[in-house]
C-alpha cells in the first residue's frame, strides 16, 4: 500500500488514541487547525476536543502538563511544534522528564512522548531550520527517536507510548510528503536498533533522519562508480545502537557519518568516537563526517542548499576515503 | 477549637524542631548541599495539608520540608534524606530540595522556581479526564510568579477549569531580592484573578486563617469548579539558605516579624501548654538523627539504577 510519512503518522495516532483511553494528543494547533503540519488533520473530529487538545502558546506550561498529566496516569502524546520553540520548554524536559524518576529513588516514571518537527530545507531561515536532537540525546533519562521512513512514522509512536520512560520523537519536516511502501498489517516498530537501509561492502554511511534519503542517492550514484556503500540509519539517538553500526564499520573498514546538525558537538562526533573506541584497529581510514556548515542557516535558497548535507558532499567524502586506497 | 489548636501547635513544633536541628547538622557537616529553611512559615505546612486526602497530589518546591513532613512523610524518611542515604524518602538522591513520596503523591520537590507549577496543572488534568475527584495542591514562592511557567499555568489551568489549588507562600523575598524590587504589581492574588481564577489574601502567620481558607478552596476545586489562588502572607525568619549572610534586609525588619511567630501566637491564644508536645518532638528528632546515622548509603553499583526504566546499554 502506497502512502506518506504524514499519513502514517496520523494513521499511528487514531491506532493509538482508539486503542488506549488513556492517550491524548495536546500542543499548539493540533486540534481545529489539523495540526502545523497537517499530522493530525480529522483526528479532533474522530476524538474530540478532549483527547485532541488545542494549548495556547505555552510551550513550558504544556509540555509540562504533559509530564505532570503522565504523571497521573494518562498517556499524552505532546506535540511542541517545531524543536526550534521546544528551547521554551527545555526547562519541563531536561529539569522534570528526564530526572524525576531517578532522582525520586526510582519512584515516579514519566510515561510522556513527546513529538516535534526538526530541520532545514524550506527556506524558513535561521530560526526556524535547527537540528538540536543532539543536545536532548546528550540528556540521560530520555529516549531520542526519529523515523525516516513509513514504517517507523506508522510504527514508532505506539512503541514509545508502551515506553514507561519519557520518548522524544523528531520528525524531519521534509520527511512530511514522502511517498513509500507500506504493508497493510504494519505495526509497532522496535526503539532500540538501527537499521541497514543499503548492503554494501566499501564504506559505511551512517545517518539518520532527513539525511537518510540524501545517503542513500549518495550511495546510489557510488554504485555506479563501483563503490558499494552501506547505508546505516540510527533510527534511535539514544540510546545508541553501536552494535550494529560497529559491525557494518569492522566489515567495511571506512565511514562517513552524514548529520543535519552542526558539526562541532555533533551527534556525528559521539558516533565517530564510539566507531573509535570499539574499531579503531580495523579502520582504513580516519572517520569522516558530512554536517551542516556552522552558521545559521540562511534564507537563500543556494545559500541554504550550501549549508546543508548533500548527496554531492557525501559522494565527495567517500571518495576521499577510497580513492588513496585504492 | 483548642484540640485543633493543639494538633497545629504539635505539627509546627515538629517542622520547627527538625529544621532547627537540621541548621546544626549543617554546621556539623552531617547534611550538606542546599538546606532552605522554612521556619517562620510553619503555619501554612501546618494549616493546609490537613485539608488534604489521601488521593490528593502535592507539588512543591525546594523549601518543603514542612509539607512533607505535614503531609506524612515520616520524619526518619526526610532525616534519611538530608544525610544521603538509601533509607531515605528519595534514596539519598535528590537531598533537601527534592522530598518524594509517590505513596502520598507527594511529587516533590522542585528545585526550578516555577517549574513544578505545568506539573500541577497535568496532575489536575489526569485526574479531570480520569473522572477523579481529587485536588493537586500546588506551593510556589513569590519569586516564581515572575516566572513565565507561572503565567503559562494559570491561564491552562483557568482555561481547562482544571482542579488545581495554588499555594502563594510570600513571604515577600525571593533569595536577597524584595517583592517591591520584582513586581509592578505586589498584590500576587490580582495576578491570579487576571486569569479569572478565584483568589484571596490569606495571613500565612495564622494556622487557623490558613486552615479556614483552605477548607473552602479545597472543597471548591473539588466541586469542580476549576482552580483557586490563596496568597499566604508569611515571612521566612532565616536566611534564604545556608549561604546567605543576608545583606538585603535590616535586622528591625526581622525582628517585627519575629513578634508574628506562628507558634508563640498560637499558645498564647490558646493558653497551650508546648510542655510535653516539646518532649513528644524531641524525642522524633532524635530517633529521626539516630535512624539517619545508622542508615546505609544507597551502594556505589546502583548509580545508574532508575535512570530509565528499562536497562540501557551505555
Ligand atoms: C528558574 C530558577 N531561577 C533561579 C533560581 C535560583 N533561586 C533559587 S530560590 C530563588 C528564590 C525564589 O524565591 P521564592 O519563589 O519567593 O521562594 P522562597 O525561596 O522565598 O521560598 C532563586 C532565585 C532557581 N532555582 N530557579
Ligand atoms: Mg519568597
Amino acid at each position: 500500500m502506497k502512502t506518506t510519512f504524514r499519513a502514517a503518522l496520523r494513521e499511528a495516532h487514531r491506532e493509538a488514541l482508539l486503542k488506549d483511553p488513556r492517550v491524548l494528543l495536546m500542543g499548539e494547533d493540533v486540534g481545529r487547525y489539523g495540526g502545523a503540519y497537517a499530522v493530525s488533520k480529522g483526528l479532533l473530529e474522530e476524538f474530540g476536543p478532549e483527547r485532541v487538545r488545542d494549548t495556547p502558546l505555552s510551550e513550558s506550561g504544556f509540555v509540562g502538563a504533559g509530564i505532570g498529566a503522565a504523571l497521573g496516569g494518562l498517556r499524552p502524546i505532546v506535540e511542541v511544534m517545531t524543536v526550534n520553540f521546544s528551547l521554551l520548554c527545555a526547562d519541563q524536559i531536561l529539569n522534570n522528564a528526564a530526572t524525576l524518576l531517578h532522582m525520586s529513588g526510582g519512584q515516579l516514571n514519566v510515561p510522556v512522548v513527546i513529538r516535534m518537527a526538526t530541520g532545514a530545507g524550506r527556506q524558513l531561515a535561521a530560526q526556524h531550520s535547527r537540528s538540536l536532537e543532539n543536545w536532548y540525546a546528550h540528556v540521560p533519562g530520555l529516549r531520542v527517536v526519529e523515523p525516516a521512513t513509513v514504517e517507523d512514522a506508522r510504527g514508532m509512536l505506539w512503541t514509545a507510548l508502551q515506553d514507561p520512560d519519557p520518548v522524544l520523537i523528531f520528525e524531519n519536516a521534509l520527511l512530511y510528503n514522502l511517498e513509500g511502501e507500506l504493508a497493510p498489517d504494519a505495526g509497532p516498530v522496535d526503539l532500540d536498533t538501527a537499521r541497514v537501509r543499503r548492503p554494501g561492502k566499501d564504506v559505511t554511511l551512517i545517518t539518520y533522519g532527513g539525511c537518510l534519503p540524501r545517503a542513500l542517492e549518495a550511495a546510489g550514484q557510488l554504485a555506479t562508480r563501483g563503490v558499494e556503500a552501506e547505508v546505516i540509519d540510527l533510527r534511535t539517538l539514544r540510546p545508541l545502537d553501536e552494535k550494529t553500526f560497529l559491525q557494518s564499520v569492522r566489515k567495511t573498514k571506512r565511514v562517513v557519518v552524514i548529520d543535519e546538525g552542526w558539526r562541532s558537538g555533533s551527534l556525528a562526533a559521539e558516533v565517530i568516537t564510539r566507531i573509535v573506541e570499539g574499531a579503531f584497529y580495523e579502520l582504513d581510514a580516519p572517520p569522516a563526517r558530512v554536517c551542516s556548515e556552522e552558521v545559521p542557516i540562511p534564507y537563500a535558497r543556494e545559500q541554504e542548499q550550501a549549508a546543508l548535507p548533500q548527496p554531492a558532499k557525501i559522494v565527495a567524502a567517500v571518495e576521499a576515503l577510497v580513492s588513496p586506497h585504492g | 477549637m483548642s484540640a485543633a489548636a493543639r494538633e497545629y501547635l504539635r505539627q509546627m513544633l515538629r517542622i520547627r524542631r527538625f529544621e532547627e536541628r537540621c541548621a546544626e547538622l549543617y554546621s556539623a557537616g552531617k547534611i550538606r548541599g542546599f538546606l532552605h529553611l522554612y521556619i517562620g512559615e510553619e503555619a501554612i505546612a501546618a494549616g493546609t495539608l490537613p485539608c488534604l486526602g489521601p488521593g490528593d497530589a502535592v507539588v512543591s518546591t525546594y523549601r518543603e520540608h514542612g509539607h512533607a513532613l505535614a503531609r506524612g512523610l515520616s520524619m526518619r524518611s526526610v532525616m534519611a534524606e538530608m544525610f544521603g542515604k538509601v533509607t531515605g524518602c528519595s534514596r539519598g538522591r535528590g537531598g533537601s530540595m527534592h522530598l518524594f513520596d509517590a505513596s502520598r503523591r507527594f511529587y516533590g520537590g522542585n528545585a526550578i522556581v516555577a517549574g513544578g507549577l505545568p506539573l500541577a496543572a497535568g496532575l489536575g488534568l489526569a485526574d479531570q479526564l480520569l473522572g477523579r475527584k481529587n485536588v493537586t495542591a500546588c506551593f510556589l514562592g513569590d519569586g516564581s510568579v515572575a516566572e513565565g511557567e507561572f503565567h503559562e499555568t494559570l491561564n491552562l489551568a483557568a482555561l481547562w477549569k482544571l482542579p488545581v489549588l495554588f499555594l502563594c507562600e510570600n513571604n515577600r523575598y525571593a533569595m536577597g531580592t524584595a517583592l517591591e524590587r520584582a513586581q509592578s504589581e505586589t498584590n500576587l492574588s490580582k495576578k491570579a484573578a487576571a486569569y479569572r481564577i478565584h483568589s484571596e489574601q490569606v495571613d500565612g502567620m495564622d494556622v487557623f486563617a490558613v486552615a479556614e481558607a483552605v477548607t473552602r478552596a479545597v472543597a471548591a476545586v473539588r466541586a469542580a469548579e476549576g482552580p483557586w489562588f490563596l496568597e499566604l502572607l508569611t515571612y521566612r525568619f532565616r536566611a534564604h539558605s545556608m549561604f546567605d549572610p543576608e545583606l538585603y534586609r535590616s535586622k528591625a525588619e526581622v525582628q517585627e516579624w519575629l513578634k508574628r511567630d506562628p507558634i508563640p501566637a498560637l499558645i498564647a491564644a490558646y493558653g497551650l501548654d508546648p510542655a510535653p508536645f516539646e518532649a513528644e518532638v524531641k524525642a522524633e528528632v532524635d530517633d529521626a538523627v539516630a535512624f539517619a546515622d545508622a542508615s546505609a548509603l544507597e551502594p556505589v553499583d546502583e548509580l545508574l539504577w532508575r535512570v530509565t526504566m528499562r536497562e540501557v546499554p551505555r
